[in-house]
């Protein structure tokens, strides 16, 4: 089944989150992620999901988003024409057998390091969501105490808003 | 002027036009009674036993009438008590307002007494819910709660108001009326589509949907119809949108559908839907629906359109408009072979044999409809006798037949015949079973209080029958807790309550208390003694086809 993002904008009130999600609930579609925040207008949050299915899935999930009293646009993003970036931190068992390895391949991936102690390090990275997983299941070996990812964000290359008259 | 919130709330129930609301006080809406004491000449409100009874007379007054219903309760149990009847009318699209109190502000979220978060409850069973927590936000978001009600695709939606928003004080400006929101029309080109579908099909059939009714589309749909020679069904919300004697009028599909109606729709070539979701019980096995059919679906609500089945066309739109313009480009035709067929399939259908001397359920729908006129409404609760009712009784007017399609809620019928008499000032028949109406006979004392006009007719087989049917024929008869095995009595019940009860065994005791029971002021029982073992048929099996379809029954001894 194919991934795709739905960008959502969303009035900037309280209850709206558990509506979407309600809605995601009661209608059996999953959530791959999910991630709100604020947008340029205090009026207006702005939901990114990410979700698995089939194009009459997408359809019905764009439609059931539509038609909820608090939301003002949604679109499916057009991966070609999206940039999207998602955050992982992730804390790795420190040792000295392993310590060079994971600097090595952090340094390729451009993960920062964040924090540091005897026992644990901790990597920030940002990226698409490939690039991440890659390096989840590259730090694997090593250890991983626990980790935490923001869920995508995206918006559409050039000009093209995501905006309600 | 400067007004308290509860104050508000009259002033903008009547700024919106209502005069009936149904509801229970309780703790938290004691100021909102207290309006309702002082506004009593302008705002009816209607008490009764139950909230899920004021529930369903909000919904009954709404499905009657089209206007919005209005329901008020109190908080936590008050609240919770209006769930069952909110999802009932969202199922069924039902224009209402829930208005429901709630602890102070300050107290939400301590588990207070009688807190409960009842926006978070209704999340799923309302079009939209708010909780209001500032008076000033007051009057326009109860404006807004009204429109959204009634616009599109109408729904419930909920507005909780803390007790101390009720009692703040704020300016208040009346203002009109809130329109509807303007909605979408359908497309000129996907109408120019369905046309050219039209043309190319030899045997179209239209299927109506509760839709047709809400968007007083019945005159659009019968002239379609009527130029394209094609028959037409309904589904079970769609029944009294087309008088049921119309020559093109096949009668309800689906599971319990007229054989020829089903039947007609499982060999066309094109189905026509109109304000139909293609629920489960319509269509059965969605796989094998009228295979050889190709869709065009209408819709008000764009999300209906290949929600439950693909369809080669969809058109999101007001259905009154796109049926008035599919209908002037549709070229008058005749499918001469086509109704042959059709006459067959009715001759087919005819040929079942149906005299008994016995009480029956058609023969009691038979000498209702005798009886009554095409101005009555007729509300039933949920099981066999709703089915029997929605395959026999000859509807003629829209909006005369009320009933809970989507949800399926047994009790609903009483709360629901009530409210339906408030808004019209007609008599209703409600025709019920003896497990339904056991579900909110409560509500009898609300029908004495307010001496309707209502006869209610218990089918009393003394089991619950639809869950029997599905035992016998499907569970080897293992009638697990479905056979009653109550002594109550329907006649000293009535009368317990104040109202008359009467009992029939056979037709002419039926005729004769229902005759008399029809030109009574105030509400009638008749305990109506029916065979357990009376079936609906014909009958899809769940999940089946037309090809599975059970027209008889064999009892063997």
């Amino acid at each position: 089944m194919e991934r795709y993002v739905i960008a959502v904008l969303v009035a900037n009130i309280s209850g709206v989150l558990t509506r979407v999600s309600s809605m995601f609930t009661r209608r059996g579609f999953n959530i791959d992620s999910l991630t709100v925040g604020e947008t340029e207008s205090g009026e207006f949050s702005r939901i990114t999901i990410t979700l698995r299915g089939d194009e009459a899935i997408r359809h019905q999930v764009v439609k059931q988003l539509a038609k909820l009293h608090d939301i003002k646009e949604v679109e499916v993003l057009k991966p070609q024409d999206t940039v999207s970036r998602e955050l992982l931190l992730i804390k790795i068992t420190n040792s000295s057998a392993t310590r060079q390895d994971i600097l090595a391949a952090a340094s390729v991936y451009r993960a920062k390091i964040i924090d540091y102690s005897l026992e644990a390090l901790c990597c920030e990275i940002t990226g698409e969501s490939a690039k991440i997983e890659a390096f989840i299941e590259l730090m694997k070996p090593f250890g991983i105490l626990e980790m935490c990812r923001t869920g995508l964000v995206a918006l559409e290359r050039g000009c093209n808003c995501l905006k309600t008259e | 002027m400067e007004l308290s919130g509860a104050k508000i709330l009259m002033e903008t129930l009547i700024e919106q036009g209502v005069d009936v609301v149904f509801g229970y006080p309780g703790g938290q809406v004691i100021n909102i009674f207290d309006e309702l004491y002082q506004y009593q000449d302008k705002i009816h409100h209607v008490l009764t036993a139950h909230e899920q009874g004021a529930s369903h007379a909000a919904d009954g007054y709404a499905r009657a009438t089209g206007k919005v219903g209005v329901v008020i309760a109190t908080s936590g149990p008050g609240a919770t008590n209006l769930v069952t009847g909110i999802a009932t009318a969202y199922l069924d699209s039902v224009p209402m307002v829930a208005i429901t109190g709630n602890v102070p502000c300050s107290l939400i979220g301590r588990d207070s007494f009688q807190e409960v978060d009842i926006t978070g409850v209704t999340m799923p069973i309302t079009k939209h819910n708010f909780i209001v927590k500032d008076v000033t936000r007051l009057a326009d978001t109860l404006r807004l709660a009204f429109q959204i009600a009634k616009s599109g695709r109408p729904g419930p939606v909920l507005v909780d108001i803390p007790k101390d928003v009720q009692v703040n004080r704020c300016e208040f400006t009346p203002v009109g009326v809130v329109e509807e929101e303007p909605g979408i029309l359908a497309e000129e080109k996907d109408l120019l589509m369905a046309a050219q579908m039209i043309k190319a099909a030899k045997k179209p059939y239209i299927y109506c949907g509760g839709g047709i009714i809400m968007g007083d589309a019945s005159k659009e749909v019968i002239a379609l119809s009527e130029k394209m020679d094609a028959p037409m069904g309904c589904s079970m919300m769609g029944i009294s949108a087309i008088p049921a004697d119309h020559p093109q009028f096949l009668g309800m599909q689906g599971m319990h559908g007229h054989y020829a109606s089903s039947v007609a729709e499982h060999e066309s070539d094109l189905i026509i839907a109109v304000g139909a979701r293609f629920s489960d019980r319509a269509t059965g096995n969605k796989d094998k629906f009228a295979p050889n059919a190709r869709i065009i679906h209408i819709d008000i609500d764009n999300a209906e359109l290949h929600k439950n089945i693909e369809v080669a066309l969809g058109i999101a739109g007001d259905i009154k408009d796109a049926l008035a313009r599919l209908v002037t480009m549709v070229e008058e035709q005749k499918l001469p072979e086509w109704q042959a067929r059709i006459a067959e399939l009715r001759e087919l259908e005819n040929a079942a044999p149906q005299s008994s001397k016995a009480l029956t359920p058609y023969g009691i729908i038979d000498i209702i409809s005798k009886i009554t006129t095409p101005a009555t409404i007729v509300a039933t609760d949920v099981g066999q006798h709703q089915m029997w009712t929605a395959q026999r009784y000859p509807f003629k007017t829209p909006r005369t037949f009320i009933s809970s399609g989507g949800l399926g809620t047994m009790g609903f019928g009483m709360g629901a015949a009530m409210g339906a008499q408030m808004a019209t000032g007609e008599r209703v028949v409600l025709i019920t079973g003896d497990g339904s109406f056991g579900m909110n006979l409560n509500e009898v004392a609300t029908a004495v209080s307010n001496q309707i006009p209502m006869v209610i007719v218990i089918m009393n087989n003394g089991v619950l029958g639809m869950v029997r049917q599905w035992q016998t024929l499907f569970f080897h008869k293992h009638y697990s807790n479905t056979t009653l095995d109550r002594q109550t009595d329907f006649v000293k019940l009535a009368e317990a309550f104040g109202a008359k009860g009467m009992r029939a065994a056979t037709p002419d005791e039926f005729e004769k208390a229902f005759a008399e029971a029809f030109r009574e002021n105030g509400p009638v029982i008749i305990d109506c003694l029916i065979d357990e073992n009376e079936f609906v048929l014909p009958m899809l099996p769940p999940g089946g086809s037309m090809e599975d379809v059970i027209t008889e029954v064999k009892e063997e001894a």
